[in-house]
């Protein structure tokens, strides 16, 4: 069936079947930021943001996102691009299977909450697991690049 | 120094956060088959009947393959250097399936919907076997996981399949049981760790083609590629120089990715059809189908003077290696060789026992290898031994462990499935660890409890651990650095990358070593065709026995390029003068630019190449004392994890903001290991933990504060002074946590993980015995 979606600006048309995903619609089209993780929407590494909220795509049926907005982390790539800057300081990057997940998510914080504290920062990014880092550096690259906006 | 020890941003963060192309599957083919495994369904069975006819007719199947496809052909996945310290005990596909999510057989279709209702349709009639499942009886059990006749040892082991062995081992110094008998103070415990799983987000993806040349090119997501090609040409029979292995971005890997997974199955199938085809592991496959860190039992003993002397540590443990024997041995070994030398001093050690193969999930390489088992118990029981003999545990962790310029005996005696070699410790800065960690958690102030009202109480913990610098006289890396004109650097290695940064720090090693930048060094790592050979990430081995060839590479390069220079000023090249950028003799000078561009295109042309390679004569050990404050809540069991304090010495960090990294990332799967990550098998063998809700890995919500720093320390053989980093990490925590929940509540938790039901339990039982 087909479904109308706007994936970063930019109107698509896809032929999907009923019971399909939208990571593995978007990661048809190569969209190559969405990731496979952990195929029940604990892990975050597949988040998209759709209408501007962080969804889960792996677990999104594809004709549930027909007639929404869908944004991918290649609709912004000078925030991630910023946000690289501060996780490279900070040694926060380690295999980057997350990042780019985490930098949509941390877009979409910044729309729903004003200057969020270390608390919102956590919660709001809870669902964003990383086996890699420990946290600690990715939470200093957030608050510093936090800090530049204002 | 102008770029080693300093913390540069990685060379590829950015990339990958914009989302770039970059990882195994964004590789993959457009239409590739899809590969699926149909798994079995019960923990041993015997295939006795299989019929693929349905399968095979479902339009948009390409293949089925099952054991009747593949000759008997013994290998193992392990991912190690040849011949391997593991038993050859799997077949491709075998009529016998021997856990819970083993592969019976396997399906190539043209996409995932058709390649699953394919596996549906294969019709197998099982003779349903009586499984092993309890590992602490599965020694001389009647019945028996391997009954092949092909299967087989590469060199002695201790592999005996008739009493479900896969290894066994035994070593001693000095008379233990004398010294236990002449020991004043003795402790006895037993120690259970569980099989921890890996949990990169990445899950294990493959894919394959054959090229225009007529080559097998496989892409995996995987730890060691040159191992890859060879398992794959030995185990398939077919040859070595028609397989190229790429490994591209990795999404993690902690040990997980070490093995072989689907390359097996791709290979086949792309071969067979000729066309290409992948594997992506689903998350249930990742949990129940590819391995987990070794669950062991330790019976420990320790015996000591009543003023606080460590005098005989006697050990006993048994392994659970699951259905294959993957680095059985070693794992096993690590547990004493990577952990009982922190107390150099003992009269005696004895450490024995055996691997036993069970009809569980495999269990395989994962960071910490052994050590944090053995870390575990040997830390736990040390403070019982404090507590016993009422003496700080900082204190006699001082009187007893390694320092600088000593050694152990246990070095010479232990290596990884083979003798060691004697070592002396060159750097250890295990003493300002400890001093300055316990400095920073206010040891003296907090030790052992605070009350805090409201049923809390505060406790703070320690524990110190040390691990390896790659397996000396087996681990070689070799790195090669081409001159490009306009000055710029190839560095081309066998080191992989698995997100670890290896390509960052071995890019700084070669900048220093070239006087040049960052941005002059070009990496490409880890393509069996382009790249020479290193063994691949595991054993702390990247830092070390990669960065020495890298800095050999690096030295040899620059001298090339001076004597090209000393040809063109006429002197000779001790005349030169280099600073990484232009080279000077008296009056006469060229940049290195022109020099290059000069070497390509106007005179005595020439390309500058040079390869260099190391192996480890030694495996100097990265040191690290962790300090743990918590918070118990006695009502509940509930733990706050408030700080977890590192200090580390791994000699020079290379970029030190990555380093920090290495240890922060392993101290919190440590603390996963430690307190949340339950494994839950049914009681016939399913396992219950197979998905990211069910197996809980620490969320940014349980990680209050991670406070960590290095010892200045410079390892003497090191490149630049460096030692590994990337496992230390994830030792302390278990033991760290144990001892700060006794220290908190009074309890003894013996038994991974240390959950808040199993903390009230113990408060409750103590209780009852107090009243």
């Amino acid at each position: 069936m087909k479904i109308y979606i706007e994936v970063n600006g930019q109107k698509k048309v896809y032929d999907v079947a009923p019971d399909e995903y939208l990571l593995d619609t978007l990661r048809e089209d190569n969209f190559y930021s969405i990731k496979r993780g952990c195929d029940n929407s604990s892990c975050g590494v597949c988040t998209v943001l759709m209408d501007g909220k962080a969804v889960q795509s792996c677990t999104l049926l594809s004709v549930k996102a027909d007639g929404h907005k869908i944004t991918t982390i290649e609709g912004y790539q000078d925030e991630a691009k910023k946000l690289s800057e501060h996780f490279g300081h900070q040694g926060a990057d380690q295999c980057g299977y997350c990042n780019s997940s985490l930098a949509l998510t941390v877009h979409a914080m910044k729309d729903e909450i004003v200057k969020p504290t270390n608390k919102d920062i956590k919660e709001y990014l809870v669902g964003n697991l990383c086996r890699c880092t420990g946290y600690e550096a990715q939470h200093r690259a957030i608050k510093l690049c936090l800090e530049d906006d204002e | 120094m102008k770029v080693v020890n300093h913390a540069l941003p990685s060379i590829d963060g950015k990339g990958l956060m914009m989302g770039k192309k970059a990882y195994t599957d964004d590789l993959s083919e457009p239409k590739s088959l899809i590969v699926k495994v149909l798994r079995s369904p019960h923990p041993y069975a015997k295939i006795v009947k299989i019929d693929t006819a349905k399968a095979e007719a479902l339009d948009g199947v390409e293949l089925v393959l099952t054991y009747k496809d593949f000759d008997r052909r013994p290998f193992t996945r392990a991912g190690q250097g040849y011949p391997e310290p593991s038993p050859h005990d799997k077949f491709v596909l075998d009529n016998y399936v021997r856990y819970i999510g083993d592969e019976a057989a396997a399906v190539a279709a043209i996409d995932v919907k058709t390649a699953e209702k394919a596996l549906k349709l294969i019709e197998i009639e099982y003779e349903v076997l009586e499984p092993v499942l309890d590992f602490e009886t599965a020694f001389e059990n009647e019945i028996l996981v391997h009954t092949e006749p092909e299967i087989h040892d590469m060199f002695p082991i201790g592999f005996d399949p008739k009493k479900n062995l896969a290894a066994s081992y035994h070593m001693h110094v000095g008379d233990v049981t004398k010294s236990l008998e002449e020991s004043e103070v003795i402790i006895e415990e037993s120690f259970y760790t569980q099989a921890q799983a890996h949990v990169m987000l990445e899950p294990h993806n493959v894919n394959a083609r054959v090229d225009y040349q007529g080559r097998l090119v496989i892409y995996s997501s995987t730890q060691t590629p040159i191992h890859v090609r060879r398992i794959i040409s030995q185990a398939l029979d077919y040859p070595l120089s028609k397989i190229r292995v790429i490994k591209p971005r990795v999404g993690g890997g902690f040990g997980g990715k070490q093995a072989i997974h689907g390359e097996m199955f791709v290979a086949t199938v792309t071969l067979k059809t000729g066309k290409p085809s992948k594997m992506m592991y689903t998350r249930k496959e990742v949990f129940e189908s590819s391995y987990s860190r070794h669950p062991m039992r330790f019976d420990i003993k320790l015996g000591s003077t009543k003023d606080g002397v460590l005098k005989a540590i006697d050990c006993w443990v048994v392994s659970d290696t699951g259905a294959y024997g993957e680095h059985a041995l070693t794992v096993f070994m690590v547990a004493a060789a990577k952990v009982f030398p922190l107390y150099n001093k003992v009269d005696s050690v004895r450490f024995h026992g055996n691997v036993v193969y069970t009809n569980h999930t495999p269990a395989g390489a994962y960071r910490g290898y052994g050590a944090i088992q053995g870390n575990f118990a040997l830390e736990s029981s040390i403070d019982m031994l404090c507590h016993k003999l009422k003496i700080d545990p900082v204190e006699f962790r001082q009187k007893n462990m390694i320092k600088e310029t000593e050694t152990s005996p246990i070095f010479k005696i232990m290596g990884e499935g083979t003798e060691g070699i004697e070592m002396f410790m060159e750097s250890c800065k295990l003493d300002y660890c400890v001093k300055r960690g316990s400095e920073l958690v206010k040891w003296k102030e907090k030790y052992p409890r605070k009350e805090l009202g409201n049923s809390k109480v505060k406790g703070v913990g320690m524990a110190i651990a040390m691990q390896g610098s790659g397996i000396p006289y087996i681990d070689m890396a070799a790195a090669t650095i081409k001159l490009n004109d306009d000055g710029f650097y190839n560095l081309m290695i066998g080191a992989t990358d698995i997100g670890q940064g290896s390509d960052t720090i071995l890019a700084q090693i070669a900048a220093e070593a070239l006087g040049t930048t960052l941005d002059k060094v070009i990496v490409y790592s880890s393509d069996t065709d382009l790249t020479p050979y290193d063994t691949g990430a595991y054993a702390s081995s990247t830092t070390y026995v990669s960065g020495n060839a890298v800095l050999k590479a690096g030295k040899e390069m620059r001298q090339m390029i001076i004597d090209e220079a000393a040809k063109v000023f006429e002197v000779n090249p001790e005349d030169v003068e280099y600073d990484g950028v232009v080279l000077k003799s008296k009056d006469k000078e060229i940049t290195l630019k022109d020099l290059s561009n000069r070497l390509f295109y106007n005179e005595d042309q020439k390309q500058l190449q040079i390869t260099s390679s190391y192996y480890g004569t030694k495996s100097p050990p990265p040191f690290m004392a962790g300090f743990v404050e918590i918070d118990v809540d006695k009502e509940t069991g509930e733990v706050d994890i408030i700080d977890y304090v590192s200090i580390v010495d791994c000699g020079t960090t290379i970029n030190p903001m990555l380093a920090k990294g290495q240890v922060e990332g392993g101290i919190v799967q440590g603390i996963g290991m430690a307190m949340y990550e339950e494994v839950l098998y049914t009681k016939k063998g399913k396992l219950v933990t197979n998905d990211m809700m069910n197996y809980r890995i620490p969320t940014r919500r349980e990680i209050n504060n991670l406070t960590t720093e290095f010892a200045d320390s410079y390892e003497e053989s090191g490149p630049y002074g460096a030692k590994s980093v990337g496992e230390i990490g994830i030792d302390t925590p278990p033991a760290a946590l144990a001892n700060a929940v006794y220290n908190a509540v009074g309890v003894r938790i013996t038994t991974l993980p240390i959950t808040p039901e199993k903390i009230l339990m113990a408060i409750k039982e103590k209780e009852k015995g107090e009243k």
